[in-house]
């Protein structure tokens, strides 16, 4: 157990009266509550936290916020393990388990990085040379690569937590609950708009929570607890914490994530783990902040260097001095003041300003502190061993800043701070499509335009108002400004001001890319932008050089800002490097688009609830339990359940599906058919619109006849089929396959509302209505003539034709029409007595043997007799023609849908791919579904190929196997033989015949 | 995520409609007399502009209606909304 020997005695936001223990890399260590795991490590003492991604360099803590590129770790272990948690946003609790990442066999010694051997095999673009090597290259190297890259490991296990999603409307969501996005909420409060404030860390406060400020003569922190108080007393305003607003989509559609009680640890809480805001806000107010932008120099990357801002923030929220002797290098003011609040905690501090003669409120004070400041320098060397660093070194900068001068000079330190300026935190706001300028004053892009779908306003550092007075002013008339938008206007409210210290501000010295002696990327010093994907300014020259100048190819091949971290730190540096190489003004360079997340999101998040049986619905027919209690075994078709194969004692999948088609053909079988689509229509144009979408003739269809059809698009492509029924001349009842039973109905509607808005028929979709058993085989009418009301012979009752009655004692509608191609009945009788019915028929069919059959059965049994499966053996390429049906397309009609597109040279041309049947040469041989029919076998592709296999069984009733397919002019091909070739490859022989084998 | 304003319900979430391509491709009244060229840009082609776009959508889990909608492709700004049969309206990107 280490002690905390960086621990400051100063107040601040962690609770020391509740000491928290932890692991990281399997040491344990103590922290307070209210720490993150990154400020109880540096608490510590621990610096040395990952390893980078590709090079395996030692890496440490960087920053205190989402920003962070380096420190990410493997938190908790087995099911609940989550790879690239940022160290600096886990808040710790008792028994949190973390370790380092990309490190073999340990942080300290890691094999990767000791042989250096990554640093010259992966270049800039080395992802997309390993596409030019020669195979056996890869061979060699797949394995090294393999290790290296990726970071963090996934779960193996399902993830234990819950997760929890919910919608939300407001009129003003606030994001940031810093200064500016407190007064907003406050503003919009007072208005009395309905408010959502969001902010990323636990409490309230933002900016002010790591910095030393007085408002009101008071410390700032006095100022927010009053205002979080009077927040929560307003109804209509509600206050989120621990919630990252990470997505910002049209129409003002924003998607939070709340980390409900991931700092409970993981098995403390029945509470979710996390829950996924989904909120329409009339008015958005982006309080979003800024991030402190980095100097890159030599080395740069050591653990130890952090940014200035990032060493108040651990100083001031969390009362950790992260190091003993400090250097902070800056090219702006704000380096001094984190320099005087080191001193004020205790800390030895020098400061390295690039800038000649610094001059202003802050360098003043620090120089009359006996704060040492150094002028026109820069670190030229970061001296690093056993974990931590020594020194750096100093040389004087010449005047244009592009080379170093004179002697270097020694300065012993721990740790090093930089501070580059701020850079404005616009991702959602470019998320959302706001546009971004380039200020030449902060050198930065700052928010434009917003989107005209997106009703937005911005206030504080997010549009580079940098002065905390001006922040609280802004943010007040934000929220002002927001209300009134959202129709809550408030005449006259003002901002009263509350009274604030603050210091000016002066611009950066516009340089952030700084010299060693030697050239860069010459010489063994790097000069990191990316920490997380571990890319250099070297590389971003290679790059240019290579040819991928542009922003988008240049973040690619170099993989800039394409880690966890999206490049908050590294992007704008990566544009500065290239417009300096290019010799184009940052002004008149593109900025790459910002994309949601703005911090990852966790796949337990965004799946919330819907996963096992709620991810979706799946639909079982009126007689499932029957089903379920026979042992069948089941197959998705659309969303339904449907029984494929029943299998009796010791019978494999094989053995049921024979036995169910020889029981069909031999004596009778009954199948659920309930999932079959089915719609009603009425109304006086039933007929017209059935001649439009079926490719024959309707016109002397009469009441209790049915006639089956061919549905088309208007490419003249089959999309699906069914038996439609008159019940009178103005009622019908269509029938569509089990998968298409929606878009049929859609395509229906489509029609009548779109375009024949003056017909006169009404569709219903009624396939739930109704429970389906189909009864088919040679016994099937001595089976049902004793349940039924309705005479069943022939003349009283013909195929195609449907009889209205009773079975069981149950009203039914019974349809003789066959699939199978046996005499067949489909009774349908109002879905609640579907069970009552199923099970009557089940009884009375005992003394016939009769055999319940499934989906596989009925393929084979229609495959038997050549029947289609619109959407197995039609792929919306093939025509009726192609099918062999020609005989169902009306030569009389003059329109329906698709008719046209038959003359089309392409859909009349010969030798299209046409159905057939195959048969194998060997009767055993059961081909598999889609193979490719070629014309003759080679030892290699390429082969001549003309089609492929669309249905293929074994028929116990032929006794061999059989396989439709569709073929290249296949209706002339017929009695010839092809091959089939196989996914081992070999080929197989197969002749080519009539599609139907059984008559 | 868009709002769409149906014509029947108001506003509602996108999520609640179906896209279903360009509006005002009106099925030709007489098939049999179309070259092939002529049916072939009914079936075929669409205008596919960068800018403002006349299409058809429907209020699939809501009313089931269909309706058109004035969107900007580029945007994604919704000018207007209207019924089947309504007059095109004139929008100006
Ligand atoms: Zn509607």
């Amino acid at each position: 157990m280490s002690v905390q020997q960086f621990r400051l005695e100063r107040e601040s936001t962690i609770n020391r009266s509740r000491v928290i223990r932890f692991w990281f890399n399997d040491t344990a260590h103590e922290g307070y509550q209210g720490d993150t795991l990154a400020s109880a490590l540096l608490a510590n003492g621990v610096r040395l936290v990952a390893r980078s991604f590709k090079y395996h360099r030692p890496r440490g803590i960087y920053t205190a916020g989402p920003e962070e590129p380096n420190a990410l770790v493997q938190l908790e272990e087995g099911a609940y393990t989550e790879p690239n948690r940022r160290a600096t946003e886990i808040e710790i609790y008792d028994g949190l388990r973390a370790r380092s990442q990309n490190c073999w066999p340990s942080v300290d010694f890691d094999l990767g990085a000791a042989s250096s051997f990554f640093d010259r095999l992966l270049p800039a673009g080395f992802y997309y040379k390993t596409f030019m090597w020669p195979r056996s290259f890869w061979m060699l190297y797949e394995k090294y690569i393999r290790r290296a890259a990726g970071l963090g490991r996934s779960p193996m296990e399902a993830d234990p937590d819950c997760y929890d999603k919910t919608y939300a409307h407001c009129d003003v969501l606030i994001v940031g609950g810093g200064p500016a996005g407190i007064q907003a909420a406050r503003a919009a409060g007072l208005a009395g708009a309905r408010v959502i404030l969001a902010d990323e860390r636990p409490g309230l406060g933002g900016s002010l929570l790591g910095e030393k400020y007085v408002i009101n003569d008071r410390p700032a922190m006095d100022w927010v607890d009053e205002r979080k108080s009077e927040l929560s007393d307003m109804p209509e305003v509600c206050v989120l914490t621990r919630t990252t607003v990470t997505g910002y989509y049209d129409y003002n559609f924003l998607v939070a994530n709340e980390r409900v009680s991931e700092h409970l640890g993981p098995h403390n809480s029945g509470a979710p783990k996390e829950r996924l805001w989904k909120i329409r806000a009339r008015h958005v107010v982006l309080a979003t902040g800024a991030i402190e932008r980095p100097l890159v120099f030599a080395d740069c990357d050591r653990p130890g260097v952090m940014l200035s801002s990032a060493i108040r923030n651990y100083i001031h929220r969390f009362s950790v001095l992260p190091g003993k002797r400090f250097v902070i290098l800056t090219n702006n003011d704000t380096g001094y003041r984190t320099a005087l609040d080191i001193l004020d905690a205790g800390g030895m501090v020098a400061v390295i300003d690039i800038r000649s003669h610094p001059a202003g409120e802050l360098p003043d004070t620090a120089r009359n502190t006996g704060i040492r400041v150094l002028e026109a320098r820069t670190i030229t060397a970061v001296n690093y061993a056993k974990g931590t660093i020594r020194s750096v070194e100093v040389m004087q900068l010449s005047e244009d800043c592009t080379q170093v001068t004179g002697n270097a000079e020694r300065i012993r330190c721990d740790t090093v701070g930089v501070s580059g300026g701020w850079n404005p935190t616009v991702h959602l706001f470019s998320q959302g499509r706001g546009t971004l300028r380039f200020c030449e004053r902060n050198q930065c892009f700052v928010p434009d335009r917003p989107s005209r779908n997106n009703p937005v306003t911005l206030a504080g550092s997010c549009r580079a108002t940098w002065r905390l007075g001006d922040c609280l002013k802004e943010g007040f008339d934000a929220g002002i400004s927001a209300a009134g938008e959202a129709g809550f206007a408030m005449p006259g409210m003002t901002h009263e001001e509350d009274a604030v210290q603050d210091t000016d501000h002066h611009e950066p010295r516009p340089v952030w890319i700084l010299p060693c002696e030697h050239p860069i990327g010459q010489g063994r010093k790097k000069h990191f932008h990316e920490m997380q994907n571990d890319a250099t300014i070297a590389d971003i020259a290679l790059a240019d050089r290579e040819g991928f100048s542009s922003i988008e190819h240049l973040k690619r091949y170099t993989t800039t800002g394409m880690g966890t971290d999206q490049g908050k730190l590294s992007n704008l540096n990566a544009l500065l490097a290239l417009s300096e190489i290019q010799g184009v003004p940052m002004s008149g360079g593109r900025v790459t688009t910002y994309r949601p997340p703005y911090t990852p999101l966790t796949m337990g998040s965004i799946v919330g609830h819907d996963r096992r049986d709620l991810f979706l619905q799946r639909r079982k027919t009126p007689i499932h339990s029957w089903h379920d209690r026979a042992g069948a075994v089941y197959e998705d078709v659309g969303d339904w359940e449907r029984p494929r194969y029943y299998p009796g004692p010791a019978e494999t999948m094989h053995d049921a599906v024979q036995r169910e088609c020889l029981a069909v053909r031999q004596s009778c079988g009954l199948l659920d058919a309930s999932t079959l689509g089915k719609i009603d229509l009425q109304g006086r144009n039933c007929r017209w619109l059935l001649n439009m979408l079926y490719t024959n003739a309707w016109d002397n269809l009469s009441a209790g006849r049915c006639r089956y059809g061919l549905m088309l698009n208007e490419h003249g492509m089959v999309f699906d089929d069914g038996v439609t029924t008159c019940l009178d001349d103005n009622h019908y009842h269509m029938t569509t396959t089990t998968g298409g039973a929606a878009r049929v109905m859609n395509w229906i509607e489509e029609w009548l509302q779109t375009e024949w808005p003056d017909l006169e028929v009404f569709a219903t979709s009624v396939t739930e209505q109704w429970a389906v058993a189909s009864l088919s085989g040679p016994n099937a009418r001595a089976l049902l003539s004793g349940l039924t009301d309705v005479p069943l012979d022939d003349a009283s009752f013909p195929f195609m034709s449907c009889r209205n009655g009773t079975v069981a004692g149950i009203p039914a509608r019974i349809f003789r029409i066959s699939f199978t191609g046996e005499l067949s009945f489909e009774i349908n009788v109002p879905a609640r007595y579907g069970l009552a019915l199923w099970k009557a028929l089940m009884d009375a069919g005992e003394e016939y043997r009769i055999c319940p059959y499934g989906t596989e059965a009925m393929h084979v049994l229609r495959a038997e007799k050549g029947f289609i499966i619109a959407g197995q053996d039609t792929d919306g390429t093939v025509t009726p023609m192609d099918l062999g049906m020609d005989w169902i397309v009306s030569r009389k009609k003059e329109d329906f849908l698709g008719k046209r597109s038959f003359d089309r040279t392409d859909t009349a041309r010969p030798g299209r791919k046409q159905l057939v049947g195959l048969l194998t040469e060997d009767p055993e041989f059961v081909i598999p579904e889609g193979t490719h029919v070629v014309k003759a076998m080679k030892n290699a592709p390429p082969m001549e190929m003309l089609g492929h296999v669309s249905s293929s069984y074994m028929s116990p009733n032929t006794g061999r196997s059989i396989a439709l397919a569709l073929i290249a002019d296949g209706f002339n091909l017929k009695g010839q033989t092809l091959s089939v070739a196989l996914m081992n490859g070999t080929g197989h022989h197969v002749t080519v015949t009539d599609p139907v084998f059984l008559r | 995520m868009l709002i769409i304003t149906c014509p029947w319900c108001g506003q509602r979430d996108q999520s609640e409609f179906t896209a279903h391509g360009e509006a005002h491709v009106a099925r030709p009244e007489h098939p049999e007399q179309l070259t092939e060229s002529q049916w072939g840009d009914y079936v075929f082609f669409r205008s596919n502009p960068k800018g403002v776009h006349h299409e058809r959508w429907v209020h699939t889990h809501g009313c089931r209606r269909w309706f058109n909608v004035v969107r900007d492709t580029v945007t994604d700004h919704i000018f207007a909304t209207y019924r089947p049969g309504e007059r095109k309206p004139e929008i100006k990107g």
